[in-house]
């Protein structure tokens, strides 16, 4: 088990060894489907974005956020969503922002993996649906980029603390776990 | 046919219902999940139940969803009722979203466009069961998108029999892999049309583990694919191990000579449910309903 604080380095992530379980500290955004599309559009156009996706570790997550009585905002819930939906985008997301971590469910594709390996960066495994427990590990919401997306698409910034358990589920070799479970299943009806 | 004088606004009784199913995980559900651990030797899969467990405890002791994703609320109505029970329903809705509360999930299919509400065009879905009876029930079942994603519906050949059957649900449940958050409950329906099919599967999601299947041919197809299930190595999330699912629950109904449908709905290990049984005296819930 391996605790470390975020941002990640390159060195950091090359070190992580698959199957092996983290906790992390520090910086960490949310992201989906919309925040993707908008983040890989601006980058194209040439436009600024929020300077917190550069190195980031991304959470594939929409969580329930309730707003507090002096303007903040708390996490009410918040668990990881079905990664699958971002393996177009994040081959490309990846070299662009020097993504170092993504943090979802369900793993990802081959391409994504293999973009993993030549940037530097994993894939960690959060337990879908572990929603509470992972709204503590999260701990403080610092800010909310593109809130106009919704509270399930928005860029949603947490000072995390101990978020986990995680499960390195593809390493910065492109190593998958989901790839080694899938070659032995048996599939007997 | 007189329609019940219900004994509290159902406006109240959905909020109720939203707040028992998104908060505590039903008994069976629970159990099935204890028992996992309890035989559980993979390493990676026993700390994914451990984390599921702990969660469930969090969440049911502060009284908050269980997972992020509160889903899509399907309602079932059976018993007496008139149309006015469509709006005390979609009035909890709203109200459960903002008190719970829920997350904001209902979207236009085609702008995206999200009203904040859980409300919207068609919704919310329910489906009644007008009986006899001298009650009013309400049962809901919270659906989030990662396991319906993957329901699928297959019209077989009749001469593709029960073994046909048992391979397409075998192959619907790994082909999803860890995507719907297993370990899950597989809802399977055989028979009817097309669309009471996939109906069907979804219904037998509702029912609880240990509430035995009526009939020995389903009951035996729902303990082989359990076993088949749990050998194939996918594991709670997709990760590996020996708890690929919590349970197999099947239902039926006569179709076409011509026909053998076919659907799979998979429930989430967080299969969350609630039943409202309301009387003129009084309103009783419980987490699991046979339709």
């Amino acid at each position: 088990m391996r605790n470390l604080k975020t941002p990640l380095s390159e060195e950091d992530v090359r070190s992580l060894k698959l199957g092996e379980t983290v906790y992390l500290s520090g910086p960490i955004i949310t992201g989906r489907d919309e925040m993707h599309i908008r983040a890989l559009e601006y980058a194209e156009q040439g436009k600024d974005v929020p300077d917190c996706l550069n190195n980031a570790v991304v959470f594939h997550c929409g969580p329930i956020m309730r707003r507090r009585e002096d303007g903040g905002w708390s996490v009410v819930a918040a668990g990881p969503t079905t990664s699958a939906r971002m393996n177009r985008l994040e081959p490309e997301m990846i070299p662009t922002f020097n993504i170092r971590a993504i943090i979802g469910k369900g793993g990802m594709s081959r391409e994504t993996a293999d973009a993993m390996r030549d940037y530097g960066c994993v894939y960690l495994a959060a337990t879908g649906g572990a929603a509470i427990s992972l709204a503590e590990g999260l701990d403080r919401c610092v800010g909310c980029e593109w809130e106009d997306l919704g509270m399930a698409e928005a860029m949603w910034k947490f000072e995390s603390n101990r978020l986990g358990p995680l499960i390195v589920a593809i390493d910065a070799n492109g190593e998958s776990l989901y790839d080694r479970v899938n070659a032995s299943l048996v599939r007997d009806a | 046919m007189t329609v019940i004088k219900l004994s509290e606004p159902v406006e109240d009784i959905v909020v109720n219902l939203l707040r028992l199913a998104n908060t505590k995980l039903p008994a069976d559900v629970g159990w099935a999940l204890e028992a996992a651990a309890g035989w559980e030797t993979n390493e990676v899969a026993y700390t994914q139940l451990g984390a599921i467990m702990e969660n469930v405890k969090k969440a049911e002791h502060m009284g908050l969803p269980m997972c992020q994703d509160t889903g899509i609320p399907v309602f079932y109505v059976r018993g007496r009722f008139d149309s006015s029970i469509a709006k005390g329903i979609a009035a909890g809705v709203a109200k459960a979203t903002k008190v719970i509360p829920l997350r904001p999930n209902t979207v236009d299919p085609i702008t995206r466009e999200n009203h904040g509400d859980n409300l919207g065009q068609g919704m919310p879905i329910i489906h009644y069961i007008p009986t006899d009876d001298d009650f009013t029930e309400i049962t809901v079942l919270p659906k989030g998108a990662g396991s319906e994603n993957m329901t699928r519906l297959a019209m077989l050949n009749p001469a593709d029999g029960i073994e046909g059957v048992k391979r397409f649900v075998v192959d619907s449940v790994l082909d999803a892999g860890g995507r719907p958050c297993p370990p899950s409950i597989v809802g399977v329906g055989i028979g009817g049309t097309s669309d009471r099919c996939v109906e069907m599967a979804k219904e037998a999601l509702l029912q609880p583990l240990d509430d035995e299947n009526p009939n020995p041919v389903l009951r035996k197809m729902e303990e082989d694919l359990f076993v088949s299930l749990n050998g194939s190595g996918l594991g709670p999330m997709g990760l590996g191990g020996a708890t690929t699912v919590l349970g197999v629950r099947i239902a039926k109904c006569s179709c076409h000579t011509a026909s053998l449908p076919v659907a799979v709905n998979i429930g989430c290990w967080a299969t969350r449910r609630a039943t409202a049984r309301i009387t003129a005296e009084g309103v009783e819930y419980a987490q699991g309903v046979r339709l």
